[in-house]
């Protein structure tokens, strides 16, 4: 293309383009920032993209706004990181804030109420799906009794002790890091 | 501590740090924070929150950061929750790259984060199981079952994605109340013509 843009503006228009097309949460988006980081502007190689991939991964925390974060500062330093964010996450952000606001002023109406109502059934069945797959990869990584053993603990823990949930994780890392070695 | 920013800096850093396996698994942790610790909101407006977002493009857990945080405190709040949430990982991200072989080749790092799956399935299961309940109290069981088994049969059997079967749920939904309104008038029309 003949028009040069400048690089702040390319970052924020990357991970805009690539967030806004991904539909359904930040890993969706990911081969559409593979798109634009890699064929597109070539700002990352394929093997840098694969490394980054797989530190985000070991990372806590959206996935699309930590690779958003490092391509940004990669290519423009701080003022790319935060224009690489403000790509992510603005757009999304804004367009609920006010579809929301929409909704609540019309709380009362039958319209609303009725969309309020059902659309508990489908979150339950998404729920109940992710739970599933959640498991899946859980036996599929550290087998059955670690998982039914952690699951079993972590249903009494959350369920019937109501401990915060952030004990309930940072006892099963403790588990994870210390305790799997050993079987 | 009655400051939000302070309630929404740490509410949303907690749950930033703790997400591990990417958005879907830290919105119960979300809903901990705003639903039972902080009480931002209620579940029914939480459940209407989480489904909208699913409606909208990108990233699900800023979208909600995003509308907690302006909830409580408009567009200053709106951007105190978004950086809780995704600063840490994202400053952690630009730092660790130089180690970047020792963290993921780690099995230590590995068996951690997959020991949290469990916990992270545990809570998925309890947010099923608590919307699935109040569906079926707002429903009934007949109708609640009925919708349970065609969401089940649109997300996994046809593979719909999740965001387009809650908009046709949602636009039923937008008529639903007209319909069994419609269906009562012509019950009780018939009652009263045979009486």
């Amino acid at each position: 293309m003949g028009i040069i843009i400048p690089i702040g503006v390319a970052v924020f228009l990357a991970f805009f383009i690539a967030n806004i097309l991904g539909y359904g949460g930040g890993p969706a988006s990911i081969p559409l920032m593979y798109d634009q980081i890699v064929t597109r502007y070539g700002w990352l190689d394929n093997t840098e993209f694969s490394q980054m991939l797989a530190l985000g991964n070991s990372l806590p925390g959206p996935i699309a706004t930590k690779i958003a974060a490092y391509v940004g500062y990669d290519v423009y330093g701080w003022p790319g990181f935060i224009a690489a964010l403000a790509g992510t996450i603005i757009p999304s952000a804004v367009a609920l804030i006010y579809l929301l606001k929409i909704l609540r002023k019309y709380k009362q109406s039958p319209i609303v109420k009725g969309m309020s109502l059902l659309v508990q059934p489908v979150i339950a069945i998404m729920m109940l799906l992710l739970t599933w797959n959640m498991a899946a990869d859980a036996v599929g990584s550290i087998g059955y009794i670690h998982s039914v053993f952690i699951a079993g603990l972590a249903f009494l823990a959350l369920g019937k002790f109501k401990i915060h949930p952030a004990f309930v994780i940072i006892l099963a890392f403790a588990y994870g890091g210390f305790i799997i070695p050993l079987t | 501590m009655k400051n939000p920013y302070t309630e929404l800096t740490i509410g949303m850093m907690r749950t930033g740090i703790l997400g591990f396996g990417g958005g879907p698994s830290v919105i119960p942790l979300i809903r901990h924070e705003a639903v039972s610790r902080y009480h931002w909101l209620d579940d029914d407006e939480f459940g209407d929150t989480l489904a909208i977002a699913n409606t909208l493009p990108g990233p699900i857990a800023t979208k909600m950061a995003a509308y907690l945080g302006y909830k409580l405190k408009g567009w200053p709040g709106a951007i105190v929750s978004v950086a809780a949430h995704v600063l840490p990982s994202c400053i952690a991200m630009v730092f660790l790259i130089a180690f970047i072989n020792v963290l993921s080749n780690s099995a230590m790092i590995s068996n951690m984060i997959a020991a949290v799956m469990p916990v992270v399935a545990v809570m998925l299961g309890q947010m099923a199981y608590e919307f699935g309940e109040k569906a079926v109290k707002g429903l009934g069981k007949v109708l609640g079952i009925t919708f349970f088994a065609i969401s089940f049969l649109l997300l996994q059997v046809i593979s719909l994605h999740p965001g387009i079967v809650i908009m046709m749920f949602l636009l039923y939904g937008a008529f639903h109340y007209k319909l069994k309104d419609r269906l009562k008038n012509k019950k009780t029309d018939r009652k009263e013509e045979s009486a």
